[in-house]
């Protein structure tokens, strides 16, 4: 696994500059080309789903008590403690907060962009949901609940981030224009918070829920590869088949002992591939 | 002053310090950083490794020619790295480190949040430096051509620069004149906001949420000080402030309020409300560092440091830097400088320190602010288990006798031969005295005769009263009037890890005693003026003597006056 996360590493930068440089000169032109591709259509009747769990193995780590005595609107929105976990594992050993997302196998071509924005919600000074997707392009609603200071610290890789303040009940719009596993989203007020949006030109991607299950839908018959990213224990990948109409199953498991590997933020892309655009309101 | 303005770019290091920077960026110290930063390490090894043409293995690529690498590379990259990734030799001293040009993260901009910058942008910054930190301003220095290659050069360094434009520059305009409404509003909007959730309810860079900051890299960073606007990465003036506000600091906590606007959160005067505000924290002008610290002469001194008495006192300001002579040298002091007032009535002087400090060590609220520090700058403060860190400390430093002429004792503790008085006051223990022979060298005074030594902290900020009397007790110095005496300061934040020769410091500055005013000051005019008056009167007795004695024989009879 770390070896092919090193491998990965050298290279899509020797990717992006052979794209970079033995073409006709920048990105204008690749850019113009990638909107000429027609819009993906997956016919329904042969699609596919891909299911799976990610277990996790072992004793779960403790999790480190969240002070919110100097945010008592928050601190009474938890029952108890507040606590940050480095992994949230349910009572049957399933891991929830992990992205599962379709890496290779996809048709070539342009997927068409959801007009169902995606929501991060700062509820009781934590980001809800911890771990996200979005697709490029799609509206990225940052919402606070909670009604006092948070800034929102978006630190992109592969896009141009940003850090906006947000003082009260309130919403303000993003969006992501180039595909990255995974951005962090930070609030510099409250230290503790933090979550993760991981952004892919295509639909297939999914986050695990408390039982460590996922689900993604609609995937057309075909052969893929399927990684599975954690913030903590690193990615795993594994190959599937979807038969037409089939299901088929990715189960992954995760273990302490991973913990510590390089997790991979932001892997880098070609540019040219993907849009100018800066992540913007 | 002799030393230098914390520009340690310019300083001169020993090679043994440039040895240690290479062990810790290729030793533990890489284990020990967060996975983010591990990321970071392994992109820039694996991106070195592949030479792209044009990007980041520019060095012996294409970029090998570009006229700004010898520029750069002669000016710029001791600090911020060959390759541009802000990990020169020097940068592990530093705090806030160099910039990380590969990220295309630019804190000053006109451009929005998260945005790149424009190339006048980037161009002002080398221009004009980042006051407060180690970036000196690079306008005197370098040709217009030169500092204009180096910012093509610099935005070689990201392939951001390569892909996109940076977008228009957001609209400033004029700054509204101050007005009390204008300030209160401003006030309010700096509540609303909650600025002070970092910056602190005075504006000292002391908020609740101040000991947790970390820029993007995971290194500390202090919310800026808004009493200090001279410090001001940007620029102090409001305008500036207002653009700040408007574009965040990308790549540091401090966010951008253009949102709040767009959503009617804000209105657009409420962020120039909030600039005006924001400057009214500090002086009209930055302090002038004047050589003398002038007491002057008062019937009755302040009693405490709350004495209203003190207001009349003129303050001077005293610039301090970080300690970098003596090993361990420190270039990531906390306090920037120190305020002082004296009065003496001729028998007892009495003095009055302010500085900045964000925190009251040992706080454990710090702690952790204590640990990244040691984790990031060298040389590493060392944190035993469970140490609850060190305390804040002030020490004023003596000659132990009026030097003859123009030679001073060695301005940083004195020598064996020219040894100096200290009074080391410190927030968790008693203050001390002693001579020093050099830093560390101290024996200690006995208390008897000494000074009283009063301190409060309160919003970030220390304020210490020393009285003592100008008769010196014992071996202490007396205090003449009439006559500059050597006075020199050094300051630690305990939270900040800064011990043994950690720290802050000034070179000698001068304290003048006013001297009493002579009664024959008052005599004279007196003696003067009965003098005068006594002459005046003799001259006209005798005038008139004269003038009676000589009537008949000069004065011609009045008609009518003789019968």
């Amino acid at each position: 696994m770390k070896r092919s996360e090193l491998i990965r590493l050298f290279l899509v930068p020797t990717v992006a500059v052979t794209f970079a440089c033995g073409g006709d000169g920048g990105g204008e032109s690749a850019e113009s080309e990638a909107p000429a591709a027609d819009v993906i259509t997956v016919d329904a009747a042969t699609a596919g789903t891909l299911v799976g769990t990610i277990s996790f193995d072992g004793q779960a780590p403790d999790g480190e008590a969240i002070d919110m005595s100097e945010e008592p609107t928050c601190a009474e929105k938890h029952d108890g403690q507040p606590m940050k976990m480095p992994a949230m594992v349910g009572p049957d050993g399933g891991l929830a907060n992990v992205f599962v997302h379709i890496t290779e196998g996809l048709p070539e071509g342009t997927w068409s962009t959801p007009s169902q924005p995606a929501e991060l919600d700062q509820d009781g000074c934590i980001y809800r949901p911890h771990v996200m997707g979005v697709q490029t392009g799609q509206t990225l609603v940052i919402r606070n609940s909670d009604g006092l200071l948070h800034n929102i610290n978006a630190q992109p890789d592969n896009q141009r981030g940003f850090n906006i303040s947000q003082p009260t009940n309130m919403t303000t719009e993003r969006t992501f224009n180039r595909p990255e596993v995974m951005i962090p989203v930070r609030c510099d007020v409250h230290g503790w918070m933090e979550a993760y949006v991981g952004v892919q030109e295509h639909p297939y991607f999914a986050v695990t829920d408390g039982t460590g299950a996922f689900t993604i839908g609609n995937l057309p018959p075909g052969d893929y590869t399927v990684e599975a990213w954690h913030e903590r224990y690193g990615v795993q990948t594994a190959t599937v088949t979807i038969a037409e109409s089939g299901e088929a199953t990715a189960d992954f498991t995760f273990s302490e002992s991973m913990a510590g590997a390089p997790v991979p933020l932001g892997e880098p892309v070609d540019l040219h591939d993907h849009g100018a655009a800066s992540s913007g309101p | 002053m002799p030393i230098g303005r914390g520009r340690s770019c310019a300083a001169p290091r020993p090679p043994s310090a440039v040895v240690q920077a290479h062990a810790v960026v290729h030793g533990e110290a890489a284990f020990a950083a967060s996975t983010r930063l591990l990321r970071r390490a392994a992109l820039g090894v694996a991106f070195s490794a592949l030479a792209v043409p044009g990007f980041v293995g520019a060095q012996e690529g294409g970029n090998a020619d570009h006229p700004g690498k010898p520029v750069y590379d002669r000016w710029c990259a001791e600090c911020h790295g060959v390759d541009g990734d802000g990990r020169g030799d020097a940068a592990a001293w530093m705090l806030p480190r160099p910039r990380d040009f590969t990220d295309a993260q630019y804190q000053i901009r006109t451009t929005p949040s998260g945005a790149l910058p424009t190339d006048a942008d980037i161009l002002r910054v080398i221009d004009d430096g980042m006051p407060g930190t180690a970036m000196p301003g690079w306008e005197s220095q370098l040709s217009r051509a030169q500092r204009e290659d180096l910012v093509a050069y610099l935005k070689s360094f990201s392939r951001f620069f390569e892909f996109e434009d940076a977008p228009e520059p957001i609209e400033v305009g004029g700054a509204p004149g101050a007005t009390e409404d204008r300030l209160a509003n401003g006030r309010t909007v700096y509540d609303e906001m909650e600025c002070w959730k970092c910056h602190g309810d005075q504006g000292r860079g002391n908020g609740e949420s101040a000991p947790t900051q970390t820029d993007d890299l995971g290194f500390p960073i202090r919310p800026a000080d808004l009493t200090e606007n001279w410090l001001f990465n940007g620029g102090g003036s409001v305008e500036a402030i207002y653009t700040r506000l408007r574009t965040g600091l990308n790549g540091t906590p401090m966010p951008s309020y253009a949102d709040l606007v767009d959503a009617g959160v804000l209105t657009n005067d409420d962020l120039w409300d909030l600039a005006l505000y924001v400057r009214s924290l500090s002086p009209e002008r930055e302090p002038e560092a004047r050589d003398v610290i002038r007491a002057a002469l008062a019937e009755t001194l302040p009693s405490s440091l709350e004495d209203e008495a003190w207001a009349e006192a003129d303050r001077f300001y005293i610039p301090l830097v970080g300690q970098i002579v003596l090993e361990p040298r420190w270039f990531a002091p906390t306090v920037d400088g120190v305020w002082v007032r004296a009065v003496h009535d001729g028998s007892e002087v009495v003095l009055r320190l302010e500085w900045n400090d964000p925190s009251q060590s040992p706080d454990p609220a710090w702690d952790r602010w204590r640990a990244l520090v040691a984790e990031h700058v060298e040389p590493p403060p060392a944190i035993g288990p469970d140490d609850p860190g060190a305390a804040d400390v002030l020490t004023l430093q003596l000659p132990t006798e009026m030097p003859d002429g123009r030679e001073l004792p060695y301005f940083l503790g004195g020598s064996s031969s020219d040894p100096v008085y200290m009074l080391r006051w410190q927030s968790d223990a008693p203050a001390q005295e002693s001579v020093a022979r050099g830093l560390g060298q101290v024996t200690p005074l006995d208390a008897e005769g000494g000074p009283t030594v009063e301190a409060a902290f309160a919003e970030g900020q220390w304020r210490l009263m020393v009285r003592r009397p100008l008769a010196g007790a014992g071996d202490r110095l007396d205090l003449p009037t009439g006559t500059p005496i050597p006075i020199a300061f050094f300051a630690q934040d305990g939270s900040n890890g800064e011990t043994e020769t950690r720290g802050s410091v000034s070179s000698w500055y001068f304290l003048w005693l006013d001297a009493p005013v002579p009664t024959t000051v008052y005599t004279l005019p007196i003696t003067a003026t009965i003098l005068t008056a006594v002459l005046g009167l003799v001259v006209v007795a005798r005038a008139r003597r004269a003038e009676r004695a000589a009537e008949p024989t000069t004065e011609p009879p009045l008609e009518g006056a003789t019968p």
